[in-house]
């Protein structure tokens, strides 16, 4: 696969290497549940499903490694718009989409199903504004096509600025992610389980950089989809809501929202550090204001799709502009499978808990029936759970179960009480989401800097060679950076998400979209309204961070709102005051808006 | 490949944006239009979910993965229509 030739062939036999991949997965998997039919520790399964799939990406990436500057940046622009949106959807699902995203809907109602229609709605935006065109623009980078676009190389280091600070936000989170996992199935401490992710991590992408990223990211997204889909339509089986319980769940919600009623939400009598009661109606949308959250968070999260770095290079791989928007499409319905499934999984979990006609549930029962029970038991010692009598009625009440709401995920197979081979498949499942993403960041980053910044700034007549070896000595530098950040444990995993969208899309958005649909834009409005964009945005989440007062109830969620106003104004502003860009420009935009002839770049450069 | 003429460049990117508003257009109803009114739409019961309710957790996914395809079959035929289309 390290020369041309290999690498053509490779493409060509896609689907058998990925199906004996998926089959070689199933069987590994049916091997590890017979495993614990024998007596094997849930500790030892653990075990063994993270160092089989690691070892898997690590090969992949082996066997991608190259030293061509096209096969490094944009994998060869060979790659297959079905796998390229596997590839995404590996990309884009984190660790928090994976482990968080059903916590969070089942305690966050309302309010926090605004993501959900972010993260999915973003990618119209991705493909009707930004995809075909930047992969018409032939770039390697995002600021490639910003530097070249608007000339000049402040532009091209304000492009690069923004995405290293946007980037960076994320990825710290995402290496916080493979450290919780790693250290709770190998039973090492955080601090070195960080370390153990970033080995995976850069496993993957410093041979093969774009191409080991994009061919180990279609084996991750195979092994995240299964792990997130199997335990829930196991569930519902054995709990008897249906086979594929996804359009059916409609009465449990209904359910859920008359079991509420009943019980009350409140709040718990006495807090339980780090842990929540269940404080927010399933589904309650109230006033005005919530309608207003909701849709400024869901703006925030889509225009951030639409900006990030990371996403949109890679519908730079694709091998045409048609293909380019295709993958789109499939990187949407791969992306759709795990986001219509988390509501699922959310509502019947909690159905489970608080429903006492269920076997299942824990609200409503003697405190010490539940303290017994086996996985009340084990998420209890390690902190992430606690039933409290706080009321003294031996009875445990909705305000008294608390718990983390990441586990919602991660303990949904043992609260149904499925072997254990299924959660150490979630596990596995958990550190692919955030291995691949943590991985297309970190190339975007070091990509950023190699050849934006090293090749096109700094040192126009660096060779290939060089330029390469540059390029992988950022990614180790940048990664190791991360995980040195992710060990501090500086903020929680959303809340550091949510801002490396708002900042994307305050710097970035109409930067990228004003390029392509307004031949006026220029060189001075893009850079004015990054710097203003990017710049408002921060002091407004600084400000109302620092516990400021909210300008129209706008937090530090959603910054984004602040930011791309004062980005759009400043850049429409300055472009008219200034001369309109050259012919030579305005042939470049023309040339970008028709999918045929040759690309603005060259196919190396 | 031959010169585009500047007639059929402007012909084709007037359908070309013209589409795109449409989608936009689509995106925006059911990106937040529909999410706005959940509450008044929960009145309403769709396969035994509240209709704001199942826009928001199932319904407006949906139209956004056909409205990304369903677009991409028009762009296609509009890129052949121009003579623009690849492969």
């Amino acid at each position: 696969m390290n020369t041309q030739a290999q690498g053509t062939r490779f493409v060509d036999r896609l689907g058998k290497v990925y199906g004996l991949y998926t089959l070689g997965f199933l069987v590994f998997f049916a091997l590890m549940a017979i495993f614990e039919q024998f007596g094997a520790s849930a500790r030892a399964i653990g075990v063994l499903f993270l160092l089989f799939t690691l070892a898997i990406y690590a090969t992949i990436g082996w066997l991608s490694r190259t030293m061509q500057v096209d096969a490094y940046y944009v994998a060869g622009r060979e790659v297959p718009a079905l796998y390229n949106g596997m590839a995404t959807a590996a990309d884009w699902m984190s660790g928090a989409s994976f482990v968080a995203l059903a916590g969070g809907i089942y305690f966050g109602g309302y309010p926090y199903l605004g993501f959900v229609i972010g993260w999915t709605g973003g990618y119209v935006l991705v493909n009707a504004l930004m995809a075909p065109y930047l992969r018409k623009f032939g770039c390697y980078t995002v600021p490639d096509f910003i530097g070249t676009r608007y000339g000049g190389n402040l532009a091209r280091f304000c492009a690069v600025f923004v995405l290293v600070v946007a980037s960076f936000t994320y990825v710290t989170a995402q290496i916080n992610a493979t450290g919780t996992i790693a250290s709770r199935a190998l039973g090492i401490p955080f601090e070195i389980g960080v370390w153990f992710g970033l080995l995976g991590i850069l496993l993957c992408s410093m041979l093969g950089g774009m191409r080991g990223v994009t061919w180990t990211q279609v084996a991750q997204y195979i092994v995240l989809i299964i792990a997130y889909l199997v335990p829930l339509i196991w569930m519902s089986n054995e709990q008897g809501f249906g086979v594929i319980p996804h359009f059916g769940y409609g009465e449990a919600a209904q359910r859920i929202q008359q079991l509420e009623a009943e019980y009350g939400l409140q709040a718990a009598a006495e807090a339980v550090a780090g842990l929540k009661v269940l404080t927010t109606a399933h589904f309650d949308p109230q006033t005005s204001l919530d309608s207003w959250k909701f849709v400024t968070l869901a703006l925030c999260m889509m225009a951030g799709t639409a900006s990030l770095p990371h996403i949109l290079m890679r519908y730079f791989t694709t091998p045409s502009v048609r293909q380019a928007r295709k993958s789109v499409g499939w990187s949407l319905f791969f992306i759709f499978l795990l986001y219509f499934s988390a509501p699922a999984l959310a509502t019947l979990t909690k159905l489970q808990l608080l429903d006492p006609s269920l076997a299942t549930a824990v609200v409503g029962k003697a405190v010490e029936d539940v303290m017994a029970l086996e996985w009340v038991k084990n998420w209890s010692a390690v902190g992430m759970l606690s039933v409290v009598d706080q009321s003294g009625d031996g009875i445990v009440q909705l305000n008294e179960f608390f718990m983390r709401p990441d586990i919602v995920v991660l303990a949904t197979p043992e609260i149904a009480g499925l072997p254990y081979v299924i959660s150490g498949l979630v596990a596995a499942g958990g550190m692919a989401a955030a291995m691949s993403t943590a991985d297309g960041l970190l190339l975007a980053i070091a990509n950023a800097l190699s050849h934006d910044l090293y090749y096109k700034i700094i040192d126009p007549q660096a060779d290939t060679r060089r330029r390469l070896v540059v390029a992988r000595v950022l990614l180790v530098g940048i990664g190791a950076a991360a995980a040195l950040v992710a060990s501090l444990k500086l903020t929680g995993i959303l809340g550091a998400v949510a801002w490396a969208f708002c900042f994307a899309c305050s710097g970035l958005f109409f930067p990228l979209v004003l390029g392509i649909w307004w031949k006026r834009a220029n060189r001075e409005g893009a850079i004015a309204g990054m710097i203003a964009g990017f710049l408002a945005g921060s002091i407004y989440l600084y400000h109302v961070y620092g516990g400021g007062a909210q300008l129209w109830s706008i937090d530090h969620l959603r910054f984004g709102m602040v930011g791309m106003p004062v980005s759009l104004v400043v850049m429409v502003a300055v472009s008219l005051m200034t001369p309109e860009p050259d012919a030579e420009t305005q042939a470049m935009v023309d040339e970008t808006r028709i999918p045929t002839g040759d690309s603005i770049l060259a196919e190396t450069h | 490949m031959a010169e585009v003429s500047s007639g059929t460049r402007q012909a084709h990117w007037r359908k070309t944006s013209t589409l795109t508003y449409v989608v936009l257009a689509i995106w925006f109803l059911f990106g937040f239009v529909a999410p706005w009114f959940a509450k008044e739409l929960d009145a309403a019961s769709f396969l035994g979910f509240p209709l704001g309710y199942y826009f928001i957790v199932q319904g407006s996914l949906i139209v956004f993965v056909l409205l990304i395809v369903v677009h991409n079959i028009l762009q296609d035929n509009i890129d052949e229509e121009h003579g623009l289309a690849e492969e």
